[in-house]
């Protein structure tokens, strides 16, 4: 295909990509607030002061509800998508950076790096109903689509850990490649993915017998293997591509979901962390927390199409229809 | 607390060794739970070992490690009931020693410094703890045992009580000299000793021995780091200043090879002899200590501190100060928080109510290595760990962005080296541009080619 026709394949595409309105939240870590783009006109139309140093982001139930990790605050904000309020907090336990919630949006899953531990927080009570010993610093957490497994990796401890989501213990635990960072489940809850930054590879765990299928490298010409190191994971809902983000790399790995290979490498700014689909999948927003913007990927052409300055330290990001 | 330091002293006193057993750090993990389900369920740990299986794409890699990756722990809970709770499967124990002794607290310490007691140990202490996080899923608990010899005490004599405990793995907190000495007795040759304390080039040179890992960073490793950064801020004459002790010119040595090595000039060698305070006397002494000579920075090798700390803003002309002082190449630091740094850093000063200092890092880095060897091998067998850790399989999560290993070729852990200003971390060296065929780590101390380690025969590693 030439360049011109491509290029104005993009073009076609931004104006059709005009029709959609969906809300992109970016959590900004050293500004203390939470930055709001607009996906229509891909420009920031918002900035809101929240708790302190704003990490983990993630849509609640009906999308009416935004949950922010404020880790110095050691504690979980609610903001109102529509006001942009701060209306309730959650009981994180010490310094929460990364949490998931369940399926049905009635439970959230928090990783309590210092105390190794995982909190679970009925969000509904607004109480904290458990506390789940994991292996030393949890980090990445994940519930699958099907609402059976909490993954929790630990990145001293070098494990997934299995929590059963209805009993709540864990009851079983996969060693992977050191100081595993970010999980992710396929959307049929077969496979999960998990990042590990010092190994600069990705490892595809098997859910059903919990044992490794195959452990990925990445290599990049002219970018030294330290500066890979494998964060955020987006999986598409066909299970045709996975996405990661390899931090200071710079760059967002295309991975062939079906041959689990590395397809391409995208450029995107600098120390890119988190990933988030738009709600058809036809865009990536990337955080780059070094750059202090977000990257939109096109991802029927695999083409960055723009990035958008956010304010300072942009780490997670979610995407609201 | 103050007490039982006293009875811990008087049977010092006694005994003439003082040996203290470190209490498995479990309580807390399991405090605050909600019922008891989790303590019961503890009890129930129970890995189940899956033979090798062929994974797809995990070509090129040795059984070991397919091993290792392809050991899944699964781990069978169940509900438990309280009568189970009787099946205490015994869990694989490993006892790691840790000998040191008292050190005399030098003369002339800044009152603003905090006399530190328990340096190393505490890093040992939290290394353990760790573990034994971790050896909750694997079915491991580890075990810190400290020998603290007293001032006039015989550290061979302690260490030969050790060695016939059969406790294989002993970190050691010991000068060179004691170290080499400890690691050529017949009792020390199916040991593995860990150096966490002495950089000494020489004994990872010609005293260098098949038995000992050094987790600490040798001087020749900490001197070309700061010579790559002052290469590229081409800041590249230097004078160097040598303070009287021995270790001191063994510091400016290195610093003379790094020199050599990365095309730096050293305009000229000045020894500080003043045996004085020289808090008292600097502002006229060193100025005129440092004139007559133009030079980029004021290079210094004063390991004990007794007069680095007051060259900087006192020099005839406006230099910066680097070396054992000023910019500190060092393999710790409290203003070290990237790669997840500030997680250990809490963690370490939740437990020892100070920051952590490079000893205690390589103490930690010690027990560590040997945790990750036993998890990846499953198991706590000295020979399985000792062959893991010396194996190409081994890396090493240190905080560092990158992967540690030990060097084949004089087991010293290959490691980036910080350097650090008081209040501000400048670098993290190898820097970027110092390329090396195969490890860029390699660019930092003593490389293969050079390297004059020749490990005696028959206590070869076993590969």
């Amino acid at each position: 295909m030439n360049k011109p026709l491509s290029l104005i394949g993009l073009i076609i595409l931004a104006v059709v990509h005009n029709g959609l309105a969906e809300t992109i939240f970016v959590t900004l870590e050293k500004d203390n607030a939470l930055a709001v783009v607009d996906g229509a006109t891909q420009t920031l139309v918002n900035s809101v002061r929240v708790g302190q140093r704003p990490r983990g982001i993630a849509l609640g139930k009906n999308q009416r509800q935004l949950y922010i990790a404020a880790s110095d605050d050691d504690t979980i904000q609610i903001v109102d998508t529509e006001t942009l309020q701060v209306v309730g907090r959650l009981p994180s336990g010490k310094d929460p950076e990364t949490f998931a919630v369940d399926p049905r949006g009635d439970f959230l899953y928090v990783s309590n790096e210092d105390d190794n531990l995982v909190t679970v927080i009925d969000i509904a009570q607004q109480k904290a109903v458990k506390e789940i010993p994991v292996g030393v610093e949890p980090e990445g957490i994940v519930v699958s689509p099907d609402g059976r497994w909490v993954v929790s990796t630990s990145e001293t401890t070098n494990m997934a850990h299995w929590i059963d989501r209805r009993t709540l213990a864990i009851v079983a635990n996969t060693l992977v490649d050191p100081r595993p960072r970010a999980a992710a489940f396929t959307s049929d809850s077969k496979q999960l993915w998990v990042t590990s930054e010092i190994a600069g590879s990705l490892t595809i765990i098997d859910v059903a017998t919990k044992r490794i299928i195959k452990t990925l490298g990445f290599k990049i010409p002219g970018v030294t293997q330290e500066k890979i190191q494998p964060v955020g994971i987006r999986i598409d809902a066909k299970r045709r591509y996975g996405y990661v983000a390899l931090g200071p790399a710079n760059r967002v790995a295309v991975i062939d979901a079906a041959k689990l290979q590395v397809k391409d490498y995208l450029l995107v700014g600098q120390r890119v962390w988190n990933l988030e689909f738009s709600p058809d999948q036809k865009r990536l927003y990337t955080t780059n927390g070094v750059s202090n913007d977000i990257s939109i990927i096109d991802l029927e052409w695999h083409k960055v199409l723009k990035s958008v300055a956010v304010g300072n330290y942009p780490w997670g990001v979610a995407v609201k229809p | 607390m103050s007490t039982q330091r006293a009875v811990r002293r008087r049977i010092a006193a006694e005994v003439g060794i003082r040996t203290l057993a470190y209490p498995i750090a479990h309580q807390r993990l399991f405090a605050g739970e909600s019922g008891d389900h989790w303590l019961s369920a503890h009890t129930l740990l129970r890995p189940i070992h899956y033979p090798e299986f062929a994974a797809a794409g995990m070509n090129g890699s040795s059984l070991l490690k397919k091993l290792a990756w392809s050991i899944t722990l699964l781990i069978a809970l169940g509900h438990v009931q309280g009568a189970q709770r009787a099946v205490e499967p015994k869990a694989a124990k490993l006892v790691v020693d840790y000998l040191t002794q008292e050190k005399e607290v030098r003369p002339n310490l800044p009152n603003f410094d905090l006399v530190v007691t328990d340096d190393g140990i505490q890093g040992a202490r939290l290394a353990i703890q760790d573990n034994n996080t971790t050896g909750r899923f694997t079915h491991q608990t580890y075990v810190l045992h400290e020998t603290v010899v007293p001032l006039n005490g015989d550290v061979t004599a302690a260490f030969k009580k050790l060695a016939a405990a059969d406790h294989p793995s002993i970190l050691l907190d010991l000068p060179a000299d004691t170290i080499a000495g400890l690691a050529a007795l017949p009792e020390a040759r199916d040991k593995l000793l860990y150096n966490i304390a002495a950089s000494d080039d020489s004994l990872r040179a010609d005293r260098c021995s098949a038995n000992v890992l050094h987790l600490i960073p040798s001087r020749a490793m900490r001197a070309d780091a700061l010579a790559q950064y002052l290469l590229k801020k081409r800041w590249t004459k230097w004078l160097l200043v040598t303070g009287p002790a021995a270790e001191d010119r063994l510091y400016a040595d290195v610093l003379k090879r790094s020199a050599k090595r990365f095309g730096i000039k050293l305009v000229e060698e000045r020894s500080w002899t003043h045996r004085y305070d020289a808090r008292r006397t600097a502002q006229s002494e060193v100025a005129v200590f440092t004139q007559g000579v133009d030079y980029d920075v004021l290079a210094v090798a004063d390991e004990a501190g007794a007069f680095g700390d007051y060259l900087s803003y006192r020099t005839w002309l406006p230099r910066p100060v680097a070396g054992t002082q000023g910019l500190v190449p060092t393999a710790w630091h409290r203003t070290h928080e990237q790669w997840g740094a500030v997680q250990l850093q809490n963690r370490f000063r939740e437990q020892a109510r100070r920051w952590m200092s490079e000893r205690d890092y390589a103490a930690w880095l010690a027990i560590r290595a040997i945790g990750e060897a036993a998890t990846r091998t499953q198991s706590v067998d000295f020979t399985k760990i000792r062959a893991y850790l010396l194996s190409d399989d081994f890396s090493l999560a240190g905080f560092k962005g990158v992967p540690l290993s030990f060097r084949r070729w004089d087991h010293q852990l290959r490691q980036p080296i910080l350097l650090a200003a008081d209040r501000s971390l400048v670098a993290v060296a190898p820097i970027e541009g110092f390329l090396h065929p195969t490890n860029e780590l390699d660019t930092l101390g003593y490389d293969e080619p050079e390297s004059k380690c020749r490990f005696a025969t028959g206590t070869k590693d076993n590969e």
